[in-house]
């Protein structure tokens, strides 16, 4: 930004971020596709759009441009909250940069259409031409040290490791024969389908590695539930946590970024490593050890014995990924970045530049994606009339396993965060208790009044589930197509449970 | 055929024009180094050592330590080595009896007034320049003042700082971009400052760290290194560093823990590192105290039967 970068943050809250933005477009919760289908027709009848890249690398353009026609600048105005004028400035500056590159996180994947959230993004991208050249492109930041790298090593319901498909019979056998075993030919289910299938008696033993469902998931009431009513469940873990607590087994592991090797995969897929720093407390088990135990137990010796052997054997059942990168080229390259074929690789910094190439070489075409506007699933409505979103704070993590005591002295612990609007309205100043009630739950929770929020909005975090649940409030709405529930919008109502001024007036 | 627009667009990161090599001589001897280089740069590519205390590869040059000031033929004063940039023909002179002069002058007054007992190489730098700062008498001003221990993350004992900017660089506009601090005052009371002096919870403070990693006197310091050195337990000797990924968001900054004794004491990262550039967010700096701090949470003495107590807030 200091080069003259300009930044648009796009956030229901006028975050710190914001506040570095050149412009802040403070959209309503769930109103993200309004926005993108209100630029791109803007972008469209102004003639900015980059047609030769359209015309080479896209498909499905006219469906596309009919579908974003009805979404002018007063309907997007209308349905965002932010100004027209805002709108189109944004539009034209994004379509007539140089490079420009749209980033994103859980304000675009956590709702509802989350998939169609991105896929509005990757319309704009592609409708603009900036994608597939350095210095442009598509980023959704992720929020761990390892999201990308659990999907590059196979860990997700639809691929094998290196994304290659379940489906396809090819790509199976050769899993088949090199594993050894037969393989299901369908699909896995995500987390929201097994918790759903929890709730049907379908899946009724339940492994977890490194995660607290319990806490982090939304309908929390009910996702207890659905754990409580398990025949079996084994948690693997560093920490103590709620779900861990409701372990018939619990397997204490090493902490896998300081306590044993490995690797992670970053935001922008470079592949680093993790290195053995310290010893684990005694009994707790490095994972890899865990699982190779397991497995005897169950039969098959994996002889999966080190980490950087079971690395090499992904490098040889997915080369065109990351056939390159052995663990002395990520050492001296400070990571690499996938795909990363051989040994003379230097590792890809952006992809997709294919598409500015043509016929063979450019493959297939960048689709266009219809997608429509809906909003969240919970509108206010009278007896609920805000819209809770939840979010982080910047020196906590999830559900606040390991950050809650390290001693920052940021930490304020949860609070429900409200705008000074609504604060006056509804009779309430910092540091009352408030007891904030959706269709699924309630809890009671200090106000903290908050300039950054508009009237309607509420906040909250899901860092002190011991203080406050704030799961139980949410809304277990999902996408269908990414499995993602909509923490980011639902509907509660907020009233006065204890006034602080009364209470330090009697003591 | 590709089309005329699409053959004009630029890909790749745009490859670095070669420059134009300038040649110059240092302590007499001839170096070629690309055009904008620092004479710092020329004497690091000849393996001469030169001084410096508020110079650092990641942070722009700020001009404010001058110990590593060199003669250049022609130059009616010293020029400040980290900054200026080379000129073809120039002659430089690092360690002539003006450089070296200056160099030990200010030496004897940063030592005559400030706490240098924490920082890397001082005693060295001292010695080599025969600095004497005892000279200046034993009612030499000092900055001498309690340490501000006011958080649980880092301490600031300004006794040590000599006002090398690097914080309030780190804190601006070269890392972090928070401006919690700033040069506040005038002379010899300059001094490093939050905003209205509040103190540091109550300042825009972030607690990134990135001021400590850049502290060349210890005057920033992790309050857990402070510990172990009031309890005279520091000892880098038996410590050890290894690089791992931090474990809390997408961005995959290099951690290089550092460990003595089976404990984590200290989390920095790598200056060459192209995620980080040395820099860190408070989690990574500071949040690791999980995985070794009050066991109780973790290993066989964690019982799923036993009560349990509350998070420490």
């Amino acid at each position: 930004m200091h080069n003259g970068a300009r930044l648009y943050v796009m956030d229901p809250r006028r975050t710190e971020s914001a506040q570095w933005g050149d412009v802040w477009m403070g959209l309503h919760v769930g109103s993200d596709i309004a926005l993108s289908n209100t630029m791109a027709r803007e972008i469209i009848h102004a003639g900015v759009y980059n047609k030769e890249f359209v015309a080479n690398a896209c498909s499905g353009f006219e469906e596309y441009k009919a579908s974003v026609e009805s979404y002018t600048l007063e309907v997007g105005e209308q349905l965002t909250g932010v100004p027209a004028d805002v709108i189109r400035e944004c539009a034209h500056t994004f379509a007539k940069a140089k490079k420009a590159m749209i980033c994103w996180t859980l304000g675009i994947t956590e709702h509802h259409d989350a998939a169609d959230n991105v896929l509005a993004l990757i319309n704009l991208g592609i409708l603009t031409g900036h994608v597939g050249k350095w210095g442009s492109g598509l980023n959704p930041l992720r929020g761990q040290n390892n999201v990308q790298g659990g999907g590059d090593m196979g860990a997700i319901p639809n691929k094998f490791p290196g994304f290659q498909d379940i489906l396809d019979p090819t790509i199976r056998e050769r899993f088949e024969k090199h594993w050894g075993v037969k393989l299901q030919p369908n699909l896995g289910w995500n987390l929201t389908e097994m918790i759903r299938a929890m709730d049907r008696k379908e899946l009724t033993a339940l492994y977890v590695i490194g995660e607290n469902p319990a806490q982090s998931d939304a309908d929390a009431n009910h996702v207890r539930h659905c754990l409580e009513g398990l025949d079996h469940l084994v948690v693997q873990e560093i920490c103590m946590t709620k779900t861990a607590e409701m372990a018939h087994v619990l397997l204490p592991a090493s902490a896998s970024w300081c306590e044993s090797d490995g690797t992670v995969t970053n935001s922008e897929r470079r592949v680093q490593r993790c290195r053995k720093v310290i010893d684990p407390p005694e009994g707790a088990k490095d994972e890899l050890w865990i699982i190779n135990e397991i497995a005897k137990r169950l039969g098959k010796d994996l002889n999966a014995t080190d980490p950087e052997t079971v690395w090499n054997e992904f490098r040889t059942v997915a080369p065109h990924f990351a056939g390159g990168m052995s663990y002395a080229r990520l050492a001296e390259h400070q990571g690499l970045q996938w795909p990363c074929p051989d040994e003379h690789s230097p590792g890809a910094t952006f992809l997709h530049d294919r598409l500015w190439k043509t016929g063979v070489e450019r493959g297939m075409a960048a689709p266009f994606t219809v997608v429509k506007h809906e909003g969240p699933v919970e509108k206010p409505d009278v007896d609920y009339p805000f819209t809770l979103t939840t979010g982080r704070h910047l020196d906590a993590y999830n559900t606040g396993v390991q950050t809650a005591a390290y001693g920052s002295p940021l930490f304020r612990g949860e609070t429900l965060d409200i705008s000074p609007e609504d604060a006056a309205k509804i009779g309430v100043i910092d540091e009352d208790t408030v007891r904030v009630t959706s269709r699924r739950g309630s809890l009671l929770v200090p106000v903290r009044v908050d300039r950054s929020l508009r009237p309607g909005l509420v906040f909250m975090t899901l860092h002190y589930p011991d203080e406050a649940m704030t799961n139980v409030l949410t809304i277990d709405a999902s996408d269908p197509k990414s499995g993602t529930a909509e923490f980011k919008a639902c509907a509660v109502n907020v009233v006065l449970a204890t006034s602080a001024v009364r209470v330090y007036a009697k003591t | 055929m590709t089309s005329p627009h699409l053959q004009l667009v630029q890909l790749s990161r745009p490859a670095t024009t070669p420059k134009v090599m300038v040649e110059l001589s240092v302590d007499g001897h001839s170096v070629k180094v690309p055009e904008g280089s620092t004479i710092l740069n020329a004497c690091q590519q000849l393996g001469i050592e030169v001084p410096t205390l508020c110079w650092l590869e990641t942070l722009k040059p700020v001009n404010v330590c001058r110990v590593c000031v060199v003669e250049v033929e022609g130059a009616r004063v010293l020029v400040p080595s980290c900054s200026r940039t080379v000129e073809p023909g120039m002659k430089v002179k690092t360690r002539s009896d003006r450089v070296n002069l200056t160099r030990r002058l200010v030496l004897e007054m940063l030592a005559s007034s400030v706490d240098l007992s924490t920082a890397p190489g001082m005693a060295e730098m001292l010695a080599e320049y025969d600095a004497k700062p005892e000279r200046f008498g034993p009612d030499a001003e000092t900055v001498a003042q309690p340490v501000k221990v006011d958080n649980d993350l880092y301490i600031r004992d300004y006794a040590k700082c000599v006002l090398c900017y690097k914080c309030v660089e780190a804190c601006g506009e070269d890392h972090q971009n928070t401006f919690a601090i700033a040069v506040a005052g005038r002379g010899f009371h300059a001094h490093i400052s939050t905003e209205f002096v509040v103190e540091l919870p109550e300042s825009a403070c972030v607690y990134c760290g990135n001021c400590i990693a850049v502290c060349p006197t210890g005057a920033l310091m992790s309050k857990r290194e402070w510990e172990l050195r009031q309890a005279g337990t520091w000892n880098e000797s038996k410590q050890t560093a290894t690089d791992t990924v931090c474990p809390f968001c997408g961005v995959g900054c290099t951690l290089t823990l550092h460990v003595q004794d089976g404990e984590i004491v200290k989390a920095t990262s790598p200056l060459d590192n192209d995620i980080t550039v040395g820099n860190l967010c408070i989690k990574g700096r500071f949040g690791w105290r999980h995985v070794q701090n009050g066991h109780a949470s973790r290993g066989p003495s964690a019982d799923p039967t036993a009560p349990r107590a509350p998070a420490n807030h």
